[in-house]
């Protein structure tokens, strides 16, 4: 049941996109994210969404699997379409009943608003699909690392971020032992109101909460038991190093920001209602 | 009264990178009234099996049978099975949510829809049954010592007196008086109120002094199942999947070994001095 959340998982498999260095990816990842919002016109969609089955290709994740990571975020794909869909008043109307109106500025706005938090979505996911958490974070402290002159904890800040993403399947297997312990004692999760459900919920948050704080109190006294002091003086043992890949990945970055946003923004491609 | 397992299969994350195959094609069936011993290094797939007990795993394919009722048929009552199958999980006193030892062991029967009173009733029963002291009952679960959590956990699960238990390694972490405690009181069960019991376990020591049938698991599926005299004589196919017998079965071939012409087949210390005993006296 836990298991089909994906989000913030690491899928292993050994693609180039795996071997990158992750302040390629975590930068790409940003420019990529940014582009989807620097264009309006349809053939700007047409080459973000071309680059991004390229990439998903070369890194070999499975398609279904990323799709899976979707279902949690439909909610709040399907409240920011109607949204935009109801409200947005422009152009032709194309349906109109009571105080509800489409109008096609709307329709337009709707369908691209979620396509673009499609993408968003799963550009953002792929790559921790293909990032372990621990490089996610080495990444993050060295882009961060010029923060420190300003007296930004980078160090301390990454390192909580490991811990927490370290932590995230941890808790997800000991919330699915408690639950399957509780329903082996006849709890009831399923059924009952809102207020009733809410309240099943106690006899997993309790013990969840005790051994969060079991497992926090733990790993503190490992850490201290290794000497850790933070990250003043502190070496790598395998420090982050740009290779051939990584400049050809950022030049594609660059083409592909350049082409979408010129392309995009210069060539509209007038199809059908547009 | 039995709960039959017919070609069995289960298989984790199918479809995805981490497939893994925990359980291949377990054919068993467990009669009612029998104190069955599991054993198997980890990740044989022991846990995996008993959770399949109370259909709190499906299995991918294969059917359980309990009490000749297919628990896989639609519209079949899950929640009667787990008041009858009660299982107690490794580490059960990491469930312990309430606020004091007695709300805790009520939740079971609460959850079995029996009235505040006879909640209460079981629970106390139960509580006597683990050995627990009254001055305890009380006193919030997360104030106890592991061993006296463990013990209100394991209340908490035969409050809801079920028909058969099951317990994966109740008695991991724990200091050997602790260990003998739980083990003694679980047999005194199994014998006092005709419970069918289930025992996960990694100490031979333990399974060959309380179990009357043995079931060796070896990576997903059932290696032997039989009578634990007749299992540990394959001492050396059980050492090469990483178990072993208990102490006495060696020190027994190593006396055969020696020319001493006792019995190989005894697994329990005390069963091993008598055996000795009649040779000594024999020879005298």
């Amino acid at each position: 049941m836990i298991r089909d959340i994906t989000i913030g998982q690491y899928y292993p498999a050994k693609s180039v996109v795996h071997r990158l260095d992750p302040r390629v990816k975590l930068m790409s990842t940003l420019l990529y994210l940014i582009s989807l919002f620097l264009f309006k016109s349809i053939s700007g969609y047409l080459i973000a969404t071309l680059f991004l089955a390229a990439v998903i290709r070369i890194s070999q994740v499975p398609f279904s699997f990323i799709v899976r990571g979707l279902k949690p975020v439909i909610m709040l794909l399907m409240i920011t379409v109607v949204f935009n869909l109801f409200l947005t008043r422009s152009g032709e109307v194309l349906f109109h009943a009571w105080i509800f109106t489409i109008t096609e500025g709307g329709l337009v706005t709707a369908v691209y608003m979620a396509v673009r938090l499609v993408y968003l979505i799963i550009g953002s996911s792929l790559m921790t699909f293909t990032t372990t958490p621990n490089e996610l974070t080495d990444g993050i402290e060295a882009l961060l690392h010029p923060l420190n002159k300003v007296h930004v904890p980078v160090h301390e800040v990454a390192m909580m971020m490991s811990i927490a993403l370290r932590f995230i399947p941890i808790l997800l297997e000991e919330t699915d032992k408690i639950m399957k312990a509780q329903i082996a004692r006849g709890a009831d999760l399923e059924s009952g109101n809102m207020i009733q459900r809410a309240k099943s919920m106690i006899p997993i948050l309790v013990p969840l909460f005790v051994s969060a704080f079991r497992r926090a109190n733990d790993l503190a006294m490992a850490m201290e038991a290794r000497c850790y002091r933070g990250g003043e003086g502190r070496t790598k043992m395998k420090p982050l190093r740009y290779r051939t890949r990584d400049y050809m990945a950022y030049l594609v970055m660059i083409v592909y920001v350049v082409t979408v946003v010129g392309i995009g923004r210069y060539v509209p491609l007038h199809v059908w209602i547009f | 009264m039995s709960i039959k397992l017919e070609h069995l299969n289960y298989v984790y994350s199918q479809g995805t990178a981490y497939e893994k195959k925990a359980l291949n094609d377990i054919c068993l069936e467990i009669k009612h009234g029998e104190f069955i011993g599991i054993i198997g290094h980890t990740g044989s797939g022991k846990s995996t099996l008993i959770q399949h007990l109370n259909g709190l795993i499906r299995a991918t394919s294969g059917e359980l049978y309990y009490n000749g009722e297919n628990i896989y048929q639609e519209g079949y009552d899950m929640r009667k099975l787990r008041s009858e199958v009660g299982l107690v999980f490794q580490y059960p006193e990491h469930q312990l949510f309430e606020i004091d030892v007695l709300t805790d062991v009520c939740f079971g029967p609460r959850n079995q829809g029996l009235s505040p009173e006879a909640c209460r009733e079981r629970a106390l029963e139960a509580l006597g049954l683990v050995g627990l002291k009254e001055k305890y009952y009380q006193s919030s679960p997360f104030e106890l010592s592991g061993g006296q959590k463990r013990r209100v956990a394991i209340a908490g699960v035969l409050a809801m007196r079920p028909k058969v238990l099951v317990l994966d390694e109740p008695t991991a972490g724990l200091d050997p008086r602790g260990r003998d405690d739980i083990l003694d009181q679980i047999a005194f069960l199994h014998k006092e109120s005709d419970m069918t019991v289930i025992l996960v376990s990694h100490s031979m020591e333990d399974i060959a002094r309380y179990a009357d049938r043995l079931i060796v698991m070896n990576k997903g599926t059932v290696m032997y199942h039989d009578e634990p005299k007749k299992v540990f004589e394959h001492y050396r196919e059980l050492e090469k999947v990483g178990l072993a017998a208990p102490q006495v079965t060696y020190i027994m071939h190593d006396l055969a070994g020696k020319g001493i012409p006792v019995r190989t087949d005894v697994t329990t210390v005390a069963e091993a001095a008598d055996e000795i005993m009649r040779v000594l006296e024999k020879v005298e």
